[in-house]
């Protein structure tokens, strides 16, 4: 399966095991979304258990908070990320504290998707990657998958969760993974290991991150897209990286990164999102306080540039492997 | 002279030092309006969103279609609860004062929106109040010493010292969480609504905002989805004229009434006398079988006034004359009441009397009992491990690691 399958899967799976669970959002519903995730689903569950909405972000997660204090389980689609910040009162206010304002007594199980990233030749308004800004934000979980396999065992685990979860989706890993190399022919996810998807029910736990390759030389810390442009430099290079997949950015599964990079003695963070208050700063933190006297140099950061993401130049700005070559060169250099 | 474009800005029709004009107010005679059926269509109902419903007239008759002919033990019992909300009001003001709780907001004027509603909805209905609902809690019946325990942030606090007082929250009594954020409730309404009807129950989702909260995009995103989808849910505006200092012209009352953005957004609005128990009561039984028949949503206007400052930290003398709520046309909802069962003969002053000392020694023996359980400064305090709890549902390890920071900070 591709990404876009697997998600799909995923709901399917959740609409036909559990009737209080619903999907909601701008064109998911008769259309089936504009990426297809939500395909058919419509058809197969009815107008009432996959909802149309209008074009109103804060009205789609308000009313899905409500649905879910009365007993819904609602997966609210925001069309793109750069479209969810009028949204964002409702998340940051609402989802977010309810359960902590009410001492425990209300809450909304509500699974927020959103396709972020770019690479798609989708400008400003479509391109952005804003996990960082959700988890500033206490109470709501933050999760991104760069795979198909990852993709359905965590949203089946988010939209289980009691808690509120926010759903990153990397667009330009839908249909293949992508080295940040865009000369190169596309790749398809069925030639990818992570592209065999099972059929049926299966979590992957949030909370967890996963060491997508073994190595000795330097732990690169990442997720989403960046993950195959950090693979495809160190492989260049030839340097034998330890690459850890985040996957789950709150909670943060702290002990796997920093059990690497305290074998490791380096480490490099990598992410798509521009880089100032970016997730890497919390990262480079956390893996400092926990590891300094293991570290043998700094610790590298590699991300967006700090200006909105621009149409023209989309792979001078994009994080690509010559960026993280350099900071990889840096971080195994010995003072 | 050619015309030249300008820039309006409100202004309310007296400030302090002025009579009171209260000139603005488009008013109809009680018994006036015409009740159509609950299941009218939206197109044909467009005056009542204009008009205004009211019952009691001035000899304190009720008249009109709109009459709700309750039981004269209704009107005997919405007449405590409104009593109640005013005499606890007054009370949690004055302990405010003394510096016992560090923040209050009376509901002074607003008693019959609150009651009245409260006493025409079902029990298993879904309330998702604002910050000056508190007479819901009395007709649903909260025991006055957990909203007390709530104010003094103590022991017994519903929200575990998490919320500014009034910010109450009840699961049983089926009363949502206020949030303090305004309007936030009034989307999550319609959508809690819009599940009611999905799983195919009868129960309806009824909120309630400001005239001043109706200009945040809540309002809009709750009116859109509630119309779109014909949710069973009442969306109430309890026009009281004032956000704070702002008169109601600064959130787009000038031109047009607020009900009248009902039939905007395509659902029936209401324009109803808020001082008038009889007329909300009866408006919102309307909007409620609509509701529940699968009619749609009712946005209704309460036309009332805030009688008191819009909280303990507010001056409202330096905004708006003194004696401004004497002035009111619609006069005081406690009053009209009780006039009414007076002239019904249900009623007497002296029976008034008696209500009033014996609420005002409840809400004193309630309020010997509730700091007992702690106030701010004083006596039993809540764990502060409870801090890190109800974040998420289970703690994570980086709230864990905190805890034990702040249990090594402070000892113990």
């Amino acid at each position: 399966m591709n990404m876009i399958q697997a998600l799909n899967s995923a709901m399917d799976i959740l609409l036909a095991r559990d009737p209080n669970v619903i999907v909601m959002g701008e064109d998911v519903g008769f259309f089936g979304g504009v990426f297809r995730v939500t395909d058919g689903l419509q058809r197969k569950y009815g107008e009432h258990r996959v909802l149309d909405t209008p074009i109103a972000e804060g009205a789609i997660v308000g009313a899905a908070i409500g649905m879910g204090v009365n007993g819904l389980r609602p997966i609210a689609e925001v069309q793109f990320a750069d479209y969810i910040y009028p949204a964002c009162d409702q998340i940051f206010s609402e989802l977010a504290r309810l359960r902590y304002r009410s001492a425990g007594d209300f809450w909304a199980p509500v699974t927020i998707r959103s396709p972020c990233g770019g690479g798609i030749r989708g400008g400003q308004t479509h391109s952005q990657s804003p996990e960082g800004i959700f988890t500033h934000v206490c109470g709501i979980k933050v999760v991104m998958p760069s795979n198909p396999y990852d993709a359905k065992g965590l949203l089946i685990a988010a939209v289980e969760d009691d808690d509120p979860v926010v759903f990153f989706e990397p667009k330009r890993l839908y249909n293949g993974p992508f080295d940040g190399d865009p000369n190169k022919p596309a790749v398809p996810w069925s030639t990818h290991p992570k592209g065999e998807v099972p059929a049926g029910y299966y979590t992957v736990p949030l909370g967890k991150a996963e060491i997508v390759r073994k190595g000795s030389a330097v732990t690169i810390v990442s997720y989403g897209t960046m993950i195959y442009v950090c693979e495809a430099a160190a492989r260049t290079l030839g340097i034998d990286a330890e690459i850890i997949d985040v996957r789950s950015m709150v909670p943060l599964d702290v002990e796997t990164l920093c059990t690497s990079v305290k074998k490791t003695g380096r480490c490099l963070i990598a992410h798509e999102a521009t880089r100032f208050s970016g997730f890497g700063g919390e990262l480079s933190a956390t893996i400092q306080e926990e590891c300094f006297w293991n570290l043998e140099a700094p610790i590298q950061r590699v991300a967006g540039y700090d200006t909105p993401y621009p149409h023209a130049f989309e792979w001078e700005y994009f994080p690509g492997q010559p960026r993280v070559a350099t900071a990889l060169k840096a971080v195994m250099e010995t003072p | 002279m050619p015309r030249k474009s300008r820039l309006h800005t409100p202004r309310p029709h007296s400030r302090p030092g002025e009579e009171p004009d209260f000139s603005y107010l488009e008013l109809s005679p009680a018994g006036a309006v015409s009740r159509p059926d609950v299941n009218a269509r939206v197109r044909d109902i467009g005056n009542l969103s204009v008009e205004l419903v009211r019952v009691l007239d001035d000899d304190h008759v009720a008249v009109g279609p709109w009459n709700p002919h309750l039981e004269i033990h209704d009107l005997q019992v919405g007449l405590r609860h409104m009593m109640l909300t005013r005499i606890f009001d007054e009370r949690m003001q004055r302990v405010q004062r003394q510096g016992k709780i560090s923040f209050y907001m009376r509901s002074l004027g607003e008693e019959a929106v609150s009651v009245a509603q409260g006493m025409a909805l079902r029990p298993r209905d879904m309330l998702f109040p604002s910050y000056r609902n508190q007479g819901l809690y009395m007709v649903r019946g909260r025991p006055l010493v957990d909203l007390m325990c709530q104010l003094l942030s103590n022991t017994r606090d519903m929200c575990k010292g998490r919320q500014l007082p009034v910010m109450y929250h009840w699961t049983e009594g089926r009363i949502f969480s206020i949030s303090g954020n305004l309007t936030t409730q009034f989307p999550q309404a319609v959508g809690w609504a819009m599940a009611a009807a999905i799983k195919g129950e009868d129960d309806i989702a009824v909120s309630w905002i400001g005239e001043g909260s109706s200009a945040e995009a809540d309002f809009h995103h709750a009116m859109l989805f509630a119309s779109v989808y014909m949710a069973p849910v009442i969306l109430n505006i309890v026009n009281n004229q004032w956000a704070i200092s702002t008169f109601q012209g600064f959130a787009g009352g000038e031109q047009r009434s607020f009900a009248a953005r009902g039939p905007g957004y395509g659902m029936a609005g209401i324009r109803v006398d808020g001082n008038d128990f009889l007329a909300v009561h009866a408006v919102t039984q309307w909007a409620a079988e609509r509701a529940r028949t699968g009619a749609g949503p009712t946005l209704i206007e309460h036309v009332t006034y805030r009688g008191a400052a819009h909280s303990t930290s507010d001056d409202p003398s330096r905004y708006r004359p003194k004696d401004d709520y004497e002035k009111w046309p619609l006069g005081d909802p406690v009053s009209r009441l009780k006039n009414h069962l007076i002239a019904l003969g249900e009623w007497s002053e002296e029976r008034h009397s008696v209500l009033a000392q014996e609420l005002e020694e409840h809400v004193a023996a309630s309020w010997k009992e509730a700091v007992q359980y702690g106030t701010l400064n004083e006596g039993p305090r809540l764990n502060r491990d409870l801090m890190f709890e109800d974040v998420f549902k289970e703690m994570p390890a980086h709230l864990r690691k905190q805890r034990e920071q702040l249990r090594a900070e402070q000892g113990g």
